[in-house]
């Protein structure tokens, strides 16, 4: 118990955790290359056509992903900002502005994606569905937040307005994913159904759950580099930031 | 307790009422904004119509948006804000009083005015009346997320455009269930649907937003 306790404390300081993302960078890294190659394998070229939206589905294969992680980001981030509120520690807000900016991309690229397949298979780059509003209400949620810290020079208090927003952001999602569905089921205009899916091939199914994986390597590894760089600016000023550089430089 | 809540208040107002300029203008913005969208869109009064509830709770959104700067600036600068933080009180109670100086002088004009706008709008009684009901019961929300907002950007450089970012997209369920009441009534269903989901909204932001202003608050000030 005790030893447990000293083990997790150890990596809360960033002197301690910035050699140890700098070693696991890597790893995340290959995974998220080797997971991407085999996903895009199975999902370009293994994966059958589909017969009713022919090549085009094929996108799927980083949509789906990419949505899943935008709101899986926004949770872990939420995460962390709770814990920096609740015990102070400075690398919990440096790790919530570290995924802000990995999930406003992933939230983009799904949006993104999202509207390349809705061409040919909609007839329209947009339509007002409940996902794609509340996926775009998340971007926006994830906007507000990087403008936030943005905005405020002191990285304490901006870690800690930033964990505030962060949180009372993640009460409000749920309530906003459910007005907008009732918003949607009461403007019932298009006749776009989302949820009801076609059920999916196997082979379609593993490509999906690979490149999903995949991008939470990659978002894993993005993440810690930037973290890392956080770390080094925010401790410009000490010991063990001086001894990184001098030692880099070399 | 509550002698706390009703002393801020009290206080708010009267400041307030010694700086009418600043709600008028407020008003005067709702006014304007709701009259630039006739003259965008076209006189056809079908059209107007049925544009009517989102570009009147549109109008509110952003007038009470506009506000909020206000909300604790001025207490911030001369330095009563850190004096209330302070205070033995909780500073809960003492958001709670602001954002009800700040509903009474922001969000009660704009619904009592709102059915004047909805005339120029050519809303049925019933529907003036829901709009009205719906604007009496959804902006406290307003004010109590707003509050939120208001007390993160305290003192920040852009703070007025920085809150909407921060506040508009949590003022998205309000706005949809506010409407939403209107515009069923325009379609001939009941709106009690939407104004109890509106009541729920308004309870729940009042009573936690104060609480998490607090926070903010503290995080200001340090």
């Amino acid at each position: 118990m005790n030893n447990r306790l000293i083990n997790w404390f150890k990596y809360a300081s960033p002197q301690s955790f910035y050699p140890l993302a700098g070693k696991m960078i890597p790893w995340f890294t290959a995974l998220a290359v080797i997971f991407g190659i085999a996903g895009l394998w199975i999902g370009m070229a293994v994966a059958p056509t589909d017969f009713q939206q022919g090549e085009g589905y094929r996108i799927i294969f980083i949509h789906v992903p990419a949505s899943w992680m935008s709101m899986f980001i926004y949770l872990v981030m939420a995460f962390w900002a709770a814990l920096g509120l609740a015990y102070n520690t400075r690398l919990s807000g440096m790790m919530a502005s570290a995924l802000a900016p990995t999930g406003a991309l992933m939230a983009f690229l799904s949006l993104w994606t999202g509207a390349l397949w809705g061409k040919p298979m909609w007839g329209t780059w947009w339509v007002w569905d409940a996902r794609l509003t509340s996926e775009l209400i998340l971007l926006f949620l994830y906007i507000g937040f990087i403008a936030l810290q943005a905005s405020i020079d002191d990285p304490r208090r901006a870690d800690k307005a930033g964990a505030i927003l962060a949180l009372v952001g993640v009460v409000n999602i749920p309530i906003i994913y459910f007005s907008v569905k009732w918003w949607n089921t009461l403007h019932q205009g298009s006749s776009v159904s989302l949820t009801k899916s076609p059920s999916m091939a196997m082979l379609m199914l593993w490509g999906m759950l690979l490149m999903a994986l995949s991008f939470w390597m990659y978002s894993i590894a993005v993440s810690l580099i930037r973290a890392r760089s956080i770390m080094l600016e925010r401790e410009r000023n000490t010991e063990w930031v001086k001894d990184v550089l001098a030692g880099e430089g070399k | 307790m509550m002698g706390m809540v009703a002393a801020i208040t009290a206080r708010d107002l009267k400041l307030a009422m010694r700086r009418q300029a600043d709600i008028v203008s407020v008003l005067f913005f709702f006014i304007i904004v709701a009259s630039l969208f006739p003259l965008g869109i076209g006189p056809e009064q079908d059209l107007l119509r049925k544009l009517a509830p989102g570009v009147l709770w549109v109008g509110a959104l952003l007038a009470t948006m506009l506000s909020l700067p206000k909300l604790f600036a001025d207490d911030f600068r001369d330095g009563t804000l850190e004096q209330l933080v302070l205070a033995p009180q909780p500073l809960g109670l003492t958001v709670l009083g602001k954002v009800l100086a700040h509903w009474l002088v922001s969000g009660l004009p704009l619904a009592l005015l709102a059915p004047v706008l909805g005339l120029q709008f050519d809303l049925s009684s019933d529907a003036l009346l829901v709009l009205t009901v719906s604007l009496l019961i959804g902006t406290p929300a307003l004010s109590g997320i707003g509050a939120i907002g208001a007390a993160l950007t305290l003192g920040l450089r852009g703070g007025g455009v920085l809150v909407s970012l921060l506040v508009l997209p949590l003022y998205i369920p309000v706005l949809i269930f506010g409407a939403g009441a209107v515009d069923a009534t325009v379609a001939g269903l009941g709106a009690e649907a939407h104004l109890s989901i509106l009541g729920a909204l308004a309870i729940g932001g009042v009573f936690f937003a104060p609480w998490a202003t607090a926070a903010a608050l503290r995080i200001a000030l340090e």
